[in-house]
């Protein structure tokens, strides 16, 4: 027996919406662990052994103890994510430009070097950097742990901005230039706007590193003085935990920056990302 | 010479639309080379000191007896390969070199095998497909240690969601010790290493998959290729770049994993999840013998570069072919 078009359709919508179910069921099984890090920060009782798998009697004991012991962890994690940020944009911005536009022979090369540089691992640049800033002076500092975080985020930046900039059309860089801006005005006036999405996009990749950064946080200050919510919350766990609606209302805190901003920014990564990997 | 310099050298040297500005013009091409070059001169400074000095640091700490005494008196006395071989004949070294082949592929496999399945599921049309896929990145970007937190949370012996659930539903019978006992922790962390690194595979293939042209599975289904058939003569050769590029970055972040297994188990229990990274962390950073340190950090520099040449070797034959 042959269907007719309209059975066929039926059947092809239901297919449809079978598909969004198991996707629901899916996505259920994969964020549990977050359902359960919001579900822990409500219960009342600071341990898990009596928690419900609804907080039928929510609490916010666990907000108020947190924010109480690392409310200033996350105001220096801030402060180390924007820093980073800054000097990651200041300095991978130009390169980035100049690396897709300019006819430089060693191009490749330098690519390369920028390639290879993401395989160091984090531990190597902190064993340097621990002996070179004990003696300079910068161990227990937030510039410190802001050049730090950068070893990761200028590369990073510097691949994703200048794949984005080699599509920026020399042309219009060059009109300018006739009418007499100078190259370093032409690229702030032409072409940091044009590639905004890409800014943005790298910027975003910066502040999310280096707001969950917790190698550097861990190996570069050793006096309790600066202390990232990323080391506060392994404090947390190091202690012996008898509080954990505090711990999980800690790890909350620390992930809404990230959620904020990929709300915000959705738009911009997807033309960055997108720009990104077509060339 | 680009188009532009061309352009320039050769036209005369009067600005067209603005008489005001002659100056800048009149740097001449010397000063524009300078100019050109300040662009990289912030970014080669940040990356000679954050990674030229590092690399050299490290392999020159490597043959030295650097200790916390070495910040007191300065010295640092060459001992040639003497950290290499302390850290090589220690009795741990086979085991951290197991651990972190076993965490590495058994990580690798799982994410692969999972991402892979999800993305050729999302490669489907159905409605909401496009917000379902985004809220799958969410353990991406919750910072590594969060997820451990809360990771930590669910594995706990006697009172974690995970040991009750399996209790009730009468799977076990006793609590199992996923983060304290040797047996199991290296399994524990493994899934949950496993668990992070979905959204990464899922996204990389997703977008290999949507870059195959569909008239290559419209020619392919002619001649009867649908389904497996399809997957295996279609999707899957088209698809290797991608792979390649999943797997080989997936190994070397892998391999040098810190943040998770020092939140979940920082090494333990018995050092069953101790892995050569994390003996790099313990070594400089714990004992403060900075020299080990550096020699263990150095063999997972060389690992990580075995597997980089395998991949550039890997894509250079398939251009050939």
């Amino acid at each position: 027996m042959t269907l007719t078009h309209q059975q066929r359709l039926v059947v092809r919508r239901t297919g449809r919406g079978l598909r969004t179910a198991v996707a629901i069921v899916l996505l259920a099984a994969m964020l549990f662990p977050v359902y359960w890090m919001v579900n822990t920060s409500f219960q009342p009782s600071g341990n898990t052994l009596s928690a419900t798998f609804f907080p039928a009697h929510p609490s916010l004991q666990g907000y108020s103890a947190a924010i109480h012991d690392q409310g200033q962890n996350l105001i220096t994690s801030l402060i180390i994510a924007i820093g980073t940020v800054a000097l990651t944009l200041l300095v991978a911005t130009p390169c980035a430009y100049a690396l897709a536009q300019f006819r430089f022979r060693w191009i490749s090369w330098a690519l390369l070097a920028i390639l290879i540089s993401q395989m160091i691992p984090g531990i190597v640049i902190a064993n340097a950097l621990y002996t070179l800033y004990e003696n300079i002076g910068l161990l227990n500092s937030i510039p410190g742990l802001i050049i730090a975080n950068s070893a990761s985020t200028i590369p990073f930046g510097i691949l994703i901005m200048r794949s984005f900039m080699l599509g920026v059309p020399p042309s219009i860089v060059e009109a300018a230039r006739v009418d007499g801006a100078g190259l370093v005005r032409a690229f702030l006036s032409i072409v940091v706007p044009i590639s905004r999405n890409s800014l943005i996009t790298a910027g975003l990749f910066a502040f999310l590193f280096a707001w969950g950064d917790f190698l550097y946080a861990l190996t570069l200050t050793t006096k309790g003085n600066i202390v990232p919510v990323t080391l506060g919350i392994y404090t947390y766990l190091g202690a012996h935990i008898s509080n954990w609606s505090a711990v999980m209302a800690t790890a909350i805190m620390a992930s809404i920056p990230a959620i904020i901003l990929l709300v915000i920014a959705q738009k911009f990564i997807a033309a960055g990302a997108t720009g990104g990997a077509v060339k | 010479m680009s188009e532009a310099e061309t352009l320039r050298a050769t036209r005369s040297p009067q600005p067209r639309s603005s008489a005001s500005e002659p100056k800048r013009r009149g740097l001449g091409r010397r000063g524009e080379e300078i100019a050109k070059i300040l662009f990289v001169v912030p970014a080669a400074f940040a990356i000679v000191v954050l990674f030229g000095y590092p690399v050299v640091k490290n392999l020159l700490m490597s043959f030295q007896e650097y200790t916390l005494r070495t910040f007191i008196t300065g010295e640092a006395p060459w001992v040639g390969l003497q950290n290499y071989l302390t850290v090589i004949k220690d009795d741990l070294f086979a085991k951290e070199l197991a651990n972190t082949a076993l965490f590495t592929i058994g990580s690798i496999v799982g994410q692969f095998v999972i991402g892979m399945l999800l993305a050729l599921f999302f490669h489907k049309h159905f409605p909401l497909n496009g917000i379902l896929r985004a809220l799958f990145l969410l353990p991406w970007l919750i910072p590594l240690i969060v997820g451990s937190a809360a990771w930590r949370a669910i594995l706990e012996q006697d009172s974690g969601i995970l040991n009750v659930t399996l209790e009730r539903l009468g799977v076990i019978t006793e609590p199992v010790p996923w983060l304290t006992s040797p047996d199991v922790a290296l399994i524990a962390v493994i899934l949950v290493n496993i668990w992070l690194g979905i959204p990464f595979n899922l996204t990389l293939l997703y977008s290999g998959l949507q870059a195959i042209p569909d008239e290559l599975y419209e020619a392919g289904s002619l001649d009867g290729a649908t389904g497996w058939k399809a997957f295996w003569h279609i999707t899957w050769p088209n698809l290797r770049a991608v792979v390649n590029v999943v797997l080989m970055l997936g190994v070397i972040y892998t391999l040098k994993v810190i943040d998770l297994i020092l939140g979940l188990t920082q090494g333990g229990p018995a050092n069953a999840t101790q892995t050569i990274a994390i003996q790099s962390y313990q070594r400089s950073f714990v004992e403060f013998k900075f020299g080990e340190g550096a020699a263990l950090s150095n063999i997972l520099i060389v690992i990580s570069l075995v597997f980089a040449i395998v991949y550039v070797r890997a894509n250079r034959r398939q251009v050939d072919e």
